[in-house]
């Protein structure tokens, strides 16, 4: 049996056998070589080996918590708050359905000329025609359905207690019968008197 | 081409207007948008309202809503003479395709289109554990679809009701004040197809905005303002029955 020298030899393993408990042995004696000195402290430090093993597990555990966070965590994150920053331009960079008025009267300036006299002055296209940015982007190949009158007039039109009593409502069975408003109305320029005026000119 | 000092002074400022120019790029192709310049809300005018339900298709189609779920939707408020703290509200598919005739017209009648209030202290940005849903720096209340762990607690935590999980998805899906259409310099899709304007893009941090002069001039309100959410939808003429 190999005599007790060393404090880390306590579980009888030999230095030259484990370079590890070799390394830390080395080490210690240099680090602590003064404090050594006293029996004291001596004691103390007799089973160093252990608790530089779990500092040494600790570490290990730290380094890969950073090196993960760094890795998860998206960059952006928090740039403005607890938040990925990234995530307002994804949001921004959707396209749009609907192109807006001022794009389709940049086109259709003649039912502009017409609407504009009318009542239904404040209108903006899509609301019944529905959603048009990949008309407006493509016109000669995407072309928008017209819409059905009978359907869309009467969603606005259709007379109900609940709407405004000064805004215009009908109930349709009664009023038309079954026909498709755009039989006496035109819808850009709803009143019927008005029909078959030219857009120019004519007064409000 | 030799510089005269008359010739420099005349191209000096020239060169100044042109590069202001320069750094504003094309509305296109730069937006120049910066979000420290705006502090959106809305302005919602009951009276206006028709309850037409173009607000709630045009909002489906713009953001891809599944049917059956609502970013927007609009409720119809029957309020009798004796029950004005009981109102009868109906929503029938959202108010998407219109509704029906009531079957009593006495009392009160009206329509209340509702959205997410992008609230300032919004409740909904608080709960969430991830840091899925947040307030943006121009007042948005948006969701990071892509970090959003769909575990609910901000559907829970909306005290309007405004947010659902998106079936596609899983994640938690809300009205986003059309923030792909607001950054582009356009408004929202229900603000663009309603057609009495009773729905109107506000921006509070523009000191040009209509809302101002509107705000000082009328008697305007927010849904549950005791929960002191900060919320930014404006509704002018509302009765007291709406909750």
């Amino acid at each position: 049996m190999t005599p007790i020298t060393t404090p880390c030899d306590l579980n009888h393993r030999s230095l030259a056998r484990f370079p590890v408990s070799k390394t830390i042995a080395l080490s210690q004696r240099l680090l602590f070589r003064r404090a050594f000195r006293t029996p004291r402290v001596r004691l103390l430090f007799k089973d160093i080996e252990h608790l530089l093993r779990l500092a040494a597990v600790m570490l290990i555990a730290l380094v890969a918590f950073v090196v993960l966070r760094a890795a998860v965590v998206p960059k952006s994150f928090g740039q403005y708050g607890h938040y990925r920053g990234d995530a307002i331009a994804e949001l921004a960079a959707r396209p749009v359905a609907h192109a807006g008025h001022e794009v389709c009267e940049g086109c259709h300036t003649d039912v502009v000329d017409q609407k504009k006299l009318g009542r239904h002055a404040g209108l903006h296209c899509e609301v019944c025609h529905g959603p048009q940015a990949r008309h407006a982007d493509d016109p000669a190949s995407v072309k928008p359905l017209l819409p059905d009158t009978t359907v869309i007039c009467a969603r606005c039109h259709e007379a109900n207690s609940a709407k405004p009593h000064s805004f215009p409502q009908v109930a349709s069975a009664d009023h038309s019968g079954g026909l498709s408003c755009n039989t006496c109305h035109q819808p850009h320029r709803p009143k019927i008197e008005d029909r078959g005026k030219p857009a120019t000119g004519a007064k409000k | 081409m030799d510089i005269t000092r008359r010739r420099l002074l005349v191209l000096l400022p020239a060169a100044a207007v042109a590069w202001e120019f320069v750094r504003a790029g094309t509305p296109e192709s730069a937006p120049n948008y910066k979000t420290s310049e705006h502090w959106w809300g809305m302005l919602i005018d009951i009276t206006e309202c028709i309850g037409c339900g173009s607000c709630v298709r045009a909002c489906a189609q713009e953001n891809d809503v599944p049917d059956g779920y609502y970013r927007t939707w609009i409720e119809r408020y029957h309020v009798t003479d004796y029950a004005i703290e009981r109102p009868q509200v109906e929503s029938p598919n959202g108010g998407k395709e219109g509704f029906p005739m009531n079957e009593d017209s006495s009392g009160k009648n009206f329509f209340v289109p509702k959205l997410c209030n992008h609230c300032a202290d919004s409740p909904c940005t608080q709960v969430c554990p991830v840091g899925a849903t947040f307030v943006s720096p121009d007042g948005v209340v948006l969701v990071d679809k892509n970090y959003c762990l769909g575990c609910r607690y901000c559907v829970q935590a909306c005290p309007y009701g405004c947010r659902f999980i998106n079936p596609k998805t899983n994640t938690a899906d809300k009205c986003s004040l059309c923030y792909h259409r607001i950054t582009k310099g356009l408004t929202t899709a229900c603000a663009e197809v309603c057609p009495t304007g009773a729905r109107q893009l506000a921006d509070l941090k523009n000191p040009k905005d209509p809302i101002h002069e509107y705000l000082r001039t009328h008697s305007v309100q927010i849904l549950k303002p005791h929960m002191a959410t900060g919320a930014k939808v404006f509704y002018n003429g509302m009765d007291g029955s709406v909750r």
